[in-house]
């Protein structure tokens, strides 16, 4: 139930207006790159632009991976996603044992993940630089998994999570026998699943978009993400409108479908996440 | 033997996160502490020597330097500008989107959360064909009810107004999920009251709502604020900091300086700067919440 009432069908009917005009406008880019991108080189030019491709073509998407090695970018974009999921499941291993155990510095590690979680991307970035270049890890694929793979957020919202799990269900488990690892993965992580379905989509929706970083660590093409690729394919075809608009629809739509298919636990995720 | 598994058991789940939290965020703060007062470039990668301690002598600099100091107060522009419009703009969506409860609502909750989920660089792509000044949708349609050219991204000042529209357009998705789940636990009991008092709804807007509101206000302001601080996407992929200087922030001036020109040293004393700002900034809007 809503808690302030629209008092007639006239009311409802303007409300329901401004929405459908705001969603247009906000829904406006992404209508006109699918729309420019199915238009041939002449026509996403034409002046006046028209609305709906006359000649729809496929030309742009083909050539994406024909010749813009965008299949190797693809690639590169789904192991970053892949890995990411590893991370996830350190973070979870993590908000689980700050959140059920009690050792000793418990409260010095967890004030020391807080910290990090405060400090600005910018001031971490050239230490992070130069720490990855004196491992040897620049220009690699680990130098752009590693620094990503976990983040102090997601190991604090896992942990206020876990501190509701009933303590009395672990010492069930225990005096049946059952291994620490075990309770874990066969206990906690079903009990978890709201939590941990919403930190998965937005931890892929992440790594799927993943930029900045792989930009600075990698100099070789063939680490390229699709982001990082889709950025130069920009800075080369400045003009090339159809191509750059298939470029940037191949990356939004899959993200835009998974969220369409998961949006419900997103959202359902900020309220057990305790951001009211 | 028992005794020492159940000591070590805590460690092994926060371990693998803790060591690499260590490694990759803990210790650059450090790091970047340390070098801020070194002149560290591209030779002391090379060569460690190379590096020399030279105290408060970058920030000096940096507040001599123009180029800066047009960063800062660019920086101060995106927030004045920035923040008031993404925080209202992310209620009145939610407002609306809380009159209903049905297909209305959950429909275009999603159509306007979804430019917050999709990737900067295919969006930078998207909108500098939209703000094309020859080929762009938005002069063509201005072109339509005979107004003139707009300069999107060719004049400073109009490249950073443009700058925030997008960054407003993207953001708006996840504070306007926080307003919509603070604006769904007040108690319909409140409204039902008002109206047998015969509130109008502005009354029961500022009155009611508003105040039961003030918590998710507070966490949208200061995490939009400290975003806004920030700002550097946007500026990065679509106008590199362009024209004349005009859309550089200081998150983008860092990134210059530590990895266009190598001035590691001097780009880690611009990011304490930066982080000063904003614990500043956040410390200042802790003691007005106290006031209240």
């Amino acid at each position: 139930m809503t808690a302030m009432q629209l008092k007639n069908n006239f009311e409802k009917t303007i409300v329901i207006a401004l929405l459908f005009v705001g969603g247009i406008l906000v829904s406006l880019p992404f209508i006109w790159m699918i729309l420019s991108s199915l238009k041939t080189d002449k026509e996403v030019l034409s002046i006046p632009p028209t609305l709906f491709p006359q000649d729809p073509t496929f030309q742009h998407y083909i050539e994406l991976f024909q010749n813009l090695n965008f299949d190797v970018y693809l690639v590169n974009t789904l192991i970053i996603v892949f890995f990411s999921m590893f991370g996830l499941l350190f973070n979870t291993m993590a908000g689980y044992g700050f959140g059920k155990f009690q050792f000793r510095f418990k409260e010095t590690w967890f004030i020391i993940v807080l910290i990090t979680m405060m400090i600005p991307g910018q001031v971490t970035m050239i230490p992070t630089y130069l720490i990855l270049n004196e491992m040897e890890l620049t220009n690699t694929m680990a130098g752009i998994i590693l620094p990503g793979l976990i983040a102090a957020f997601n190991i604090f919202l896992i942990r206020q999570f876990m501190v509701t799990i009933p303590d009395d269900l672990i010492e069930a488990a225990k005096l049946d026998g059952a291994g620490q690892f075990y309770i874990f993965f066969k206990l906690i992580l079903p009990l978890s699943k709201p939590i941990l379905a919403v930190q998965a989509i937005l931890t892929f929706i992440a790594a799927w978009n993943s930029f900045l970083w792989p930009l600075i660590i990698a100099n070789d093409q063939s680490l390229y993400t699709l982001s990082v690729g889709l950025a130069l394919l920009q800075d080369e075809n400045v003009t090339n409108y159809g191509l750059q608009m298939a470029g940037s629809a191949f990356m939004v739509i899959p993200i835009v479908i998974i969220f369409l298919i998961f949006q419900k636990y997103i959202v359902e995720g900020f309220n057990v996440s305790g951001i009211k | 033997m028992n005794k020492f598994k159940s000591t070590i058991t805590p460690y092994l789940f926060i371990g693998p996160a803790l060591i690499l939290l260590l490694i990759f965020s803990f210790a650059p703060i450090l790091v970047a502490l340390a070098i801020s007062f070194t002149d560290m470039n591209l030779s002391g990668l090379a060569n460690w020597s190379q590096i020399h301690f030279i105290g408060l002598e970058n920030f000096i600099k940096l507040f001599h330097d123009e180029t800066f100091r047009q960063a800062m107060l660019n920086t101060l522009i995106y927030v004045v500008i920035g923040v008031p419009s993404a925080v209202i703009s992310s209620f009145v969506i939610a407002l609306l989107l809380n009159f209903f409860s049905n297909w209305v609502s959950s429909t275009f909750r999603v159509i306007f959360y979804v430019p917050s989920i999709t990737n900067i660089v295919a969006i930078a792509v998207v909108w500098m064909f939209l703000y094309n000044q020859e080929y762009g949708l938005f002069n063509y349609l201005l072109s339509l009810i005979d107004v003139d050219a707009v300069p999107w991204l060719e004049d400073p000042l109009v490249a950073k107004l443009s700058l925030i529209l997008i960054a407003v357009w993207k953001s708006n998705g996840i504070s306007m999920l926080i307003f919509l789940a603070a604006l769904q636990t007040i108690p319909r009991m409140y409204y039902e009251a008002a109206d047998i008092d015969g509130a109008n709804r502005f009354q029961k807007l500022t009155k009611i709502t508003l105040p039961s509101m003030s918590f998710a206000t507070f966490f949208v302001t200061v995490t939009t604020l400290i975003g806004w601080l920030q700002f550097f996407e946007e500026p990065f992929v679509i106008t590199d900091g362009g024209p004349l200087n005009g859309t550089n922030s200081i998150a983008l001036f860092i990134y210059q300086e530590g990895f266009q020109y190598s001035e590691f040293g001097y780009g880690a004393a611009a990011s304490f700067v930066l982080f000063a700002l904003i614990i500043v900034a956040t410390l200042v809007q802790f003691k007005f919440r106290k006031t209240d």
